[in-house]
C-alpha cells in the first residue's frame, strides 16, 4: 500500500505521496490513514462544483482535484475579485476544506497559480514568470530536457525565441507557454448540469387558501406542459413545494408509470397524494411562492389522432396503477416476476409496477398434475408437531393451532436442499437446512403443504416440521 | 292525491327498471364449467357484478382464497389484468402471496398486480376505483375479518362501479360473519375430500360450495366441485381417476422391482402414466 494524497501536518513531517504505508508508518507511527476512494473522491470535486454554481454558472471540473470558475462578468456580484476570493474562501472553510485559490488572466495561468505559486509579489505576469517549468505541465521528458537545459522558470523559457523552443521541445510547450501568459486562450469547458425543469409562482401577499395554492399547481402544471411539448418529453416524476412565509416548505410528490404530460391526470394525482397526507398541508400565515419541478422526463412523441379524431389513449390501465400507487405508495402495488430458486419463498421477483411495465414469463405447470404449491406461504412457516412412522417419513397424523389432524393421503417427499453455492451468510446459502416437502390431505379434506427442516440424522437428531401453505 | 299515485307509480317502475338492469348487467356471462352449477345460476356468473366468497371455518381460507383465483380465472378475459387487493394485516395473518402457487391454479402470474392497502378503508377505496378501470378483467379483494366501514353503502358503491365497467368483482371474506350486501351471489367454501391419484396422493382441488345467496334466484343448493387447472374450469369430481384403472391394469414391471417407497410417488405416477 502507498500513500496517495497527503495533509499539510504529513507533509511537514517529512512524508510524500507514492511512499509505502510501511516507510510511512516508520517516519510517523502514529500516521492516520484512510483508504483511497477515487470515486468517492469524484462525487465529491462534483458536489463541490455544484456549490460553486453559486458564483458563476460556468463551473469546470479539474479531475483529480481541481475546479475552475470562469468568473469572467461575474465578480461585481460579490463586490470585486477579492471579496470573491474571500467569499469562496470562507464558503470552504465551513465546510472544513482547505482550497488554494487563484484567480488568472487565462484557465491555464490560474491552474498555474493555484497548484504552483507562493502568493502574487508584482503583478500577475511576474509571478507567471517566477513559476518553475512544471507550471507547463508538458509530459516529463520534456520538463526534464527543459530544465536540462538549465531553464528553470517560466521566464527563462519565455526570454527564449519560440521557435528555438518549438523546434527542440515541440509545439506541445509553446502553445502551453502562450496560453500560460495569455496570449491565446481556450475556453474552460464548463459542466452542463441537466436544465432543471423548474416552474415557480411568486405572490406579492401570502396567500392563506389551500384551494388557491393547489389551483396555482395546476396552472405550473399547465405552463410545465408547454415546455415538456416543445422538448417532445413526457413527465414521470413531479413535485410540488409549498414555501410557507415561516420558511417552511412542504413537498408533495407524485410520480407516473408512463410519460405524461395529461394536465388532468397529473393534477388528479396530486389531489390524491393531498388526501393521503398524514398532516393536511397546512397555510399557516400563507405561503408565499409555490414551485413545481419536473423531476424525471422520458421522451414522448406526439400521438397522431385516429379517423375519429380522438386521441389515442394508452391503455386505460397505466392511469389507474399510477392512481393506486400515488395512493398506496410505489411499493405498496406489485408485479411479480419469476426468479431462478427452487426455495419456494425464494421463487418470485416482486417489482415496483410502475418501474416494470413489460410482463415477464412465467414458467407453466405440468399437464395434468394436482397443484404443487399454494396460493399462499406462510412468512414465517408455521410450527407444527407430527407424529410419523419413521423419523425421516412422511406425517402420520399432526397438531397444527392446537387442533389434531389425521394424514390420510400423502405424496412426497419433495427434496429441497439449500443453495450450496451460495455463501453460508446467506440467509439459503451453504449450511442451512434440507427440506423434505409433503403434499397432505387430513380426514376432513384439507391439503396442506408440510416440511420436515432437515435430514433426520445427518443435519439434526430430530428435525423440527413446519406448516407452509395452505392448498384449495 | 291522483297526482301523487301517478307519481308514485312512475317511480316505482323506474326503481323496478333500475333493479332489473342491476340484475341483468349487459356485460354478459362467465361460465363454471360444472353444469348444474351454471344452470341453477341462469347461464353462469355475471360479469360486472359482486360475488362474495366466505371460507366455512378459519382452516378452510386456503380453499376460499383458492376459490377466489379460481373463479377470477374462469371470468378472467384476453389481453386483461386482474387486481388483487389486500391489506397488511391479511399478509401477516395469511402469508405472503404465491406467484407460483397462482400459475400452478392455472393462471398467468405476469399478468396479476398485486396491491396492498394499509387498512380496510384504503382497501375499499382502492377496490371501488380499481372497479372503474376496464383495463382489470377482475378484482378480487381480499377483506379479512367484517369491518364496520364494509356496509351496505360501500357493497352497493363497488357493485355500481363494477357495473359501470363491466369489472368482475370477487370479494374473499376470510375469517367473517355474513352482512348484508348487493353481491350478485354469495358462496360458502369448504375443502372437501379430493379423490385420491395413483399411489395415495392427494388429488385435485376439491371443494364443497353452498350457494348461500344469489340475487334474484333461488339459494341454499350445494355441490361438490373440482377445479381443472388445465380447462380453468370446474367439473364435478371424478371417484375414480381414470390413471388407476388403466396403472392397475398393466402388468407388473419386469426385472426385479425395488419396492417403491413414499418417496418416490410422484415418479410412479408419471411412471404409471408413461406406461398407460
Amino acid at each position: 500500500m502507498r500513500l496517495v494524497s497527503l495533509n499539510r501536518a504529513a507533509v511537514e513531517a517529512g512524508l510524500a505521496p507514492g511512499l509505502g504505508l510501511a516507510d510511512a508508518r516508520a517516519i510517523v507511527p502514529e500516521l492516520a490513514i484512510h483508504h483511497h476512494d477515487p470515486v468517492a473522491d469524484a462525487e465529491l470535486l462534483d458536489r463541490l462544483a455544484d456549490r460553486c454554481t453559486r458564483y458563476t454558472p460556468m463551473v469546470a471540473v479539474e479531475p483529480p482535484d481541481g475546479i475552475m470558475l470562469d468568473i469572467t462578468g461575474s465578480t461585481h456580484l460579490a463586490g470585486g475579485e477579492g471579496p470573491l476570493v474571500q467569499a469562496v474562501q470562507g464558503h470552504f472553510a465551513d465546510w472544513r476544506i482547505t482550497v488554494r485559490l487563484a484567480p488568472g488572466s487565462s484557465a491555464e495561468a490560474a491552474h498555474a497559480l493555484a497548484r504552483f505559486g507562493h502568493g502574487e509579489a508584482g503583478g500577475e505576469q511576474a509571478t507567471i514568470r517566477a513559476l518553475p517549468v512544471a507550471a507547463l505541465a508538458l509530459d516529463p521528458e520534456s520538463e526534464l530536457a527543459l530544465r536540462r537545459a538549465g531553464l528553470k522558470t517560466v521566464g527563462d523559457v519565455l526570454d527564449r525565441p519560440r521557435k528555438v523552443i518549438a523546434a527542440r521541445f515541440g509545439p506541445a510547450s509553446v502553445y502551453r507557454l502562450e496560453r500560460l501568459v495569455g496570449v491565446s486562450a481556450k475556453p474552460i469547458v464548463p459542466r452542463s448540469p441537466a436544465p432543471r425543469r423548474r416552474f415557480r409562482r411568486r405572490f406579492a401577499e401570502p396567500i392563506a387558501s389551500h384551494d388557491y395554492a393547489i389551483g396555482i399547481v395546476r396552472e405550473l402544471l399547465a405552463e410545465a406542459n408547454l415546455r415538456l411539448v416543445e422538448e417532445d418529453l413526457g413527465g414521470r416524476a413531479f413535485e410540488a413545494r409549498f414555501f410557507r412565509v415561516d420558511g417552511l416548505v412542504r413537498h408533495l410528490r407524485v410520480e407516473t408509470g408512463l410519460p405524461t404530460r395529461d394536465e388532468a391526470a397529473i393534477a388528479r394525482l396530486f389531489d390524491e397524494r393531498l388526501d393521503s397526507l398524514a398532516d393536511p398541508l397546512d397555510p399557516g400565515f400563507g405561503f408565499d411562492s409555490v414551485e413545481l419541478e419536473v423531476l424525471q422526463v422520458q421522451s414522448l412523441k406526439p400521438s397522431q389522432e385516429d379517423i375519429e379524431g380522438e386521441a389515442r389513449s394508452d391503455s386505460p390501465l397505466a392511469g389507474m396503477l399510477d392512481i393506486l400507487a400515488t395512493r398506496l405508495g410505489r411499493n405498496r402495488l406489485l408485479r411479480f416476476g419469476p426468479n431462478d430458486s427452487y426455495i419456494p419463498e425464494n421463487g418470485q421477483i416482486p417489482s415496483v409496477a410502475l418501474d416494470t411495465p413489460e410482463a415477464c414469463i412465467w414458467p407453466r405447470p405440468q399437464v395434468g398434475e394436482p397443484p404443487a404449491r399454494p396460493l399462499h406461504l406462510f412468512d414465517p412457516p408455521q410450527r407444527i408437531t407430527v407424529i410419523s412412522e419413521v423419523p425421516d417419513g412422511a406425517p402420520r397424523r399432526f397438531r397444527w393451532r392446537r387442533k389434531l389432524h389425521d394424514v390420510v393421503r400423502q405424496e412426497g417427499p419433495e427434496r429441497i436442499a439449500a443453495e450450496w453455492w451460495k455463501g453460508s451468510d446467506d440467509p439459503l446459502g451453504r449450511d442451512r437446512l434440507t427440506r423434505d416437502y409433503y403434499r397432505i390431505e387430513d380426514s376432513d379434506g384439507r391439503r396442506y403443504w408440510v416440511f420436515r427442516h432437515g435430514l433426520h440424522a445427518r443435519e439434526v437428531a430430530s428435525p423440527e416440521w413446519y406448516l407452509h401453505g395452505l392448498f384449495a | 292525491m291522483s297526482d301523487s299515485a301517478q307519481t308514485l307509480s312512475a317511480l316505482r317502475g323506474r326503481l323496478a327498471e333500475g333493479m332489473a338492469g342491476g340484475c341483468e348487467s349487459g356485460h354478459g356471462f362467465f361460465v363454471s364449467g360444472h353444469g348444474p352449477l351454471d344452470a341453477c345460476l341462469k347461464g353462469g356468473f355475471q360479469r360486472g357484478q359482486l360475488h362474495e366468497v366466505f371460507a366455512g371455518d378459519a382452516e378452510d381460507n386456503g380453499s376460499a382464497s383458492g376459490f377466489a383465483a379460481m373463479l377470477g380465472l374462469c371470468a378472467m378475459q384476453p389481453g386483461k389484468s386482474m387486481l388483487w387487493l389486500r391489506t397488511l394485516a391479511a399478509v401477516r395473518r395469511g402469508g405472503r402471496f404465491n406467484p407460483a402457487g397462482f400459475a400452478e391454479l392455472g393462471g398467468d402470474p405476469s399478468t396479476l398486480l398485486m396491491a396492498i392497502a394499509q387498512d380496510e378503508t384504503a382497501l375499499l377505496r382502492c377496490a371501488a376505483d380499481a372497479l372503474r378501470c376496464d383495463g382489470f378483467g377482475v378484482v378480487v379483494i381480499e377483506c379479512r375479518g367484517s369491518p364496520a366501514i364494509l356496509d351496505l353503502t360501500a357493497s352497493r358503491r363497488l357493485t355500481l362501479a363494477a357495473d359501470h365497467s363491466g369489472v368482475t368483482a370477487v370479494m374473499l371474506r376470510l375469517d367473517a360473519r355474513e352482512q348484508p350486501s348487493t353481491a350478485s351471489t354469495r358462496w360458502l367454501v369448504r375443502s372437501a375430500p379430493a379423490s385420491p391419484l395413483e399411489a395415495g396422493a392427494p388429488g385435485y382441488p376439491t371443494l364443497d360450495l353452498t350457494l348461500l345467496r344469489q340475487r334474484a334466484g333461488p339459494a341454499g343448493r350445494e355441490w361438490k366441485v373440482e377445479w381443472d387447472r388445465d380447462a380453468k374450469s370446474f367439473r364435478p369430481p371424478s371417484q375414480v381417476r381414470h390413471g388407476i384403472e388403466r396403472s392397475r391394469r398393466t402388468a407388473p414391471l419386469p426385472g426385479a422391482v425395488v419396492p417403491v417407497p413414499a418417496i418416490g410417488q410422484a415418479m410412479a405416477r408419471a411412471r404409471a402414466r408413461l406406461i398407460a
